[in-house]
């Protein structure tokens, strides 16, 4: 009988990561959906790269409050994960504190896991604040309503559960420890909790342990709900952004891939040697589509890339055309092709494998030709977003489907794109007066 | 006084067999848009004062094909490179400066993958780089203590890094630099890149030239400098929808410094 919580516990366990392993599964398969690209250069610069900007945080504390804030809940996170592992063991082989031996390093330990927990209840209430009462303009876009405003607040919620479970379970054992209750043997340091143990004076050994106990379970199984919540969420980002600024692009911004099924076809037109009356060879494969509608048009890194937004909104509040009240939102770019990619995903799900035609794609059923022109490439969202996001090329990539597949540019740049045709020059300008600045007064 | 420049061609000096050390390449703005060739014609008198070696392509230059990328017509972008290229390499051009950061990004960026290698520089490294070696001293004179504030072209500050050349060249000038609330890495568009300044922009409730001229009035400057043709129309522009463009001029460094230099 001794063993039921052990056993419950392994069994709570490997369910909880088995799910999570399964959930990766499906979140790694949906990125290959994307197109493959060499990302294998660089690796030490990659490297550095993922250190300095996912690890180190350095471009969160662009913005300074929202940026220290979340430095503050990110290292409580990474820090108190330290007394998960405690409390899995504990839970595996019905120990109390098993790294108590520790003696003053134990103290040290818990003392600050519990001086962390409150830093990030305070900076839970700050993000809280900001998004529902000071509503600071870039949590209140049109994107996020519905689901993503009630996203961002469950993860608040849930990071606030569980702090308070820590730290009453914490009092209670702390309370425990000093009624000398068998089993709880005193160790640790508890500076907050101290406050909450007052509460329990006067409650018996048995109350207590009942509290302790229930705060313990309910903790690791609120962890391991948490952990499987991160798929169906915008809080991926606390994995994700690891690989995505990893696999960052490394060339200068301005630097747009030059696409090479179409530097063949070029080189072909100015070779001189080609019959240009040749029939195509019979087995010659399928000339690949220009650009992308859908999820599956662009690259894995792009899909990554949309797995790891947190729709914090950086990018959409730095661009000119959002600023100035266009439709487009580079974080509705990324929301969208996530959400296309889920819906994809799904559909192959559901469909023994593979990928049933459903009708829709990521063009126009999600992202319009209007959000797409208004762009002006000044690369301000790349620039904004914490975790190396490339919001632009997804919109490039889309206009280059527009353009060369569709034939559909608005009438403006057709005109334009003609006279670069005709005579070199974006203006109906011969190509003989590009000199005639020279003698003009 | 347009008279006096002078402005080899490539194929003039090919034809003496001379070989310049530099190409200037003047890009389409500069050619045929009547402000932006007061700006082409700034940077020669420099680049005569100075004594530098280059030529222009002339009639042979033709787009790069940025705009046509940016828009997403891939096909007419490289067809526009392959072309360039040919001529380039043709004449065996090593170095290239240009005026505008556009022009810049796509030769050093997109041409290499394309088989054009240049050792591409902008218009204000160049010209930083002219005062270093002293074949150009600045003296502020006409510029002291001005209010100058600066706007960063997307393409050659986000896209490229270059934030601190065209500064250098105005503190230079003994001017006093002021910057605006989004200045550098986090400057705002013009609203002329991505092909936009060939479009209607799309519906919203401001122009972006508009709101970036808002922001440069709130420092209350003499001068807005650019360093790109295209942000000089969209910054003229925005002065003049606020009836400013009397006491506020719109002007590009190299125009900076040939009026400082008295050319």
């Amino acid at each position: 009988m001794d063993y039921i919580p052990n056993i419950v516990f392994a069994l709570l366990l490997t369910a909880g990561i088995g799910f999570f392993i399964r959930n990766i599964k499906k979140l790694s398969r949906n990125i290959k959906l994307g197109k493959d690209v060499d990302v294998s250069d660089n690796k030490s610069v990659r490297w550095k790269n993922m250190a300095k900007i996912a690890l180190g945080q350095t471009k969160m504390v662009v913005r300074p409050i929202p940026g220290i804030l979340h430095i503050i809940v990110y290292l409580g996170f990474i820090i108190i994960n330290i007394e998960v592992l405690e409390i899995i063991i504990d839970g595996v082989f019905g120990t109390h504190r098993i790294f108590a031996p520790l003696g003053r390093g134990y103290n040290f330990l818990i003392g600050s896991f519990e001086i962390l927990a409150l830093l990030v209840i305070v900076a839970i209430a700050m993000f809280w604040l900001r998004r529902n009462i000071i509503k600071i303009k870039r949590f209140l876009k049109p994107e996020m309503e519905g689901w993503p405003k009630k996203d961002g607040n469950m993860i608040l919620y849930i990071e606030l559960v569980l702090m308070f479970l820590f730290l009453t379970m914490n009092g209670a054992d702390y309370q425990l420890q000093q009624l000398h209750a068998e089993h709880y043997t005193v160790a640790g340091a508890f500076p907050v909790s101290q406050f909450i143990a007052q509460f329990f004076d006067g409650m018996a050994v048995s109350t207590l342990i009942l509290i302790e106990r229930t705060c313990w379970w309910l903790h690791i199984i609120g962890i391991l709900c948490f952990l499987n919540y991160l798929y169906y969420s915008k809080h991926l980002h606390i994995l994700l952004a690891f690989p995505n600024t990893y696999y960052g692009n490394l060339k200068p911004k301005g630097q747009f891939r030059n696409l090479e099924a179409v530097t063949k076809e070029v080189k072909l037109m100015m070779d001189p040697s080609v019959d240009p009356f040749a029939a195509a060879a019979e087995d010659a494969p399928i000339p690949e589509k220009f650009g992308a509608s859908d999820v599956m048009d662009l690259s894995w890194v792009q899909l990554l890339n949309a797995y790891t937004c947190t729709e914090c909104g950086r990018c959409t509040s730095e661009c000119p055309a959002n600023q100035t009240g266009k439709m487009l939102s580079p974080r509705k770019i990324m929301m969208d092709t996530r959400d296309r990619l889920e819906e994809v995903g799904k559909n192959i799900d559901s469909n023994k494998g593979t990928f049933v035609t459903d009708g829709k794609q990521l063009l126009d059923s999600y992202i319009t030709k209007e959000e797409l022109w208004a762009c002006t490439s000044c690369n301000a969202c790349v620039e904004a977003c914490p975790v190396s996001i490339d919001p632009l090329s997804i919109i490039m990539d889309m206009r280059q489907y527009l353009v060369m597949e569709q034939s559909a540019a608005p009438s403006d740049l057709n005109n334009m794109m003609g006279n670069i045709e005709n005579n070199g020059a974006p203006w109906p300008f011969n190509q003989m007066d590009r000199l005639n600045w020279k003698t003009e007064s | 006084m347009g008279n006096e420049l002078k402005v080899p061609t490539m194929a003039e000096l090919f034809a003496a067999g001379q070989q310049p050390e530099v190409l200037f390449w003047v890009g389409c703005a500069g050619s045929f848009d009547d402000r932006a060739k007061k700006i082409t014609k700034a940077f020669v008198k420099i680049l005569n004062k100075a004594g530098v070696s280059f030529a222009v392509l002339g009639t042979e230059e033709s787009c790069t094909g940025d705009p046509a990328k940016r828009a997403g017509n891939e096909f007419l972008f490289q067809m526009q490179a392959v072309t360039n290229i040919e001529v380039m390499n043709g004449y065996g051009i090593k170095k290239v400066v240009t005026a505008c950061p556009h022009c810049f990004n796509t030769l050093k960026n997109e041409y290499p993958g394309l088989g054009g290698n240049y050792d591409v520089m902008h218009h204000t490294q160049f010209l930083t780089k002219l005062v270093e070696e002293g074949k150009i001293t600045l003296e502020g004179g006409s510029y002291k203590g001005k209010r100058i504030t600066y706007h960063d072209p997307c393409y050659l500050g986000r896209a490229n890094n270059v934030y601190e050349a065209p500064r250098d060249l105005i503190r230079k000038l003994d001017a006093e630099l002021v910057e605006m609330k989004s200045c550098k890495q986090r400057g705002l568009c013009c609203g002329a890149g991505g092909a936009q300044m060939f479009k209607e922009p799309e519906k919203g409730d401001k122009d972006v030239n508009v709101e970036r001229t808002e922001q440069a009035l709130e420092k209350k400057p003499e001068i807005i400098a650019t360093a790109c043709p295209f942000c000089n129309t969209m910054m003229t522009d925005g002065v003049k929808s606020k009836e400013k463009e009397t006491s506020i001029a719109v002007v590009d460094i190299a125009e900076l410094i040939a009026t400082a230099e008295n050319l």
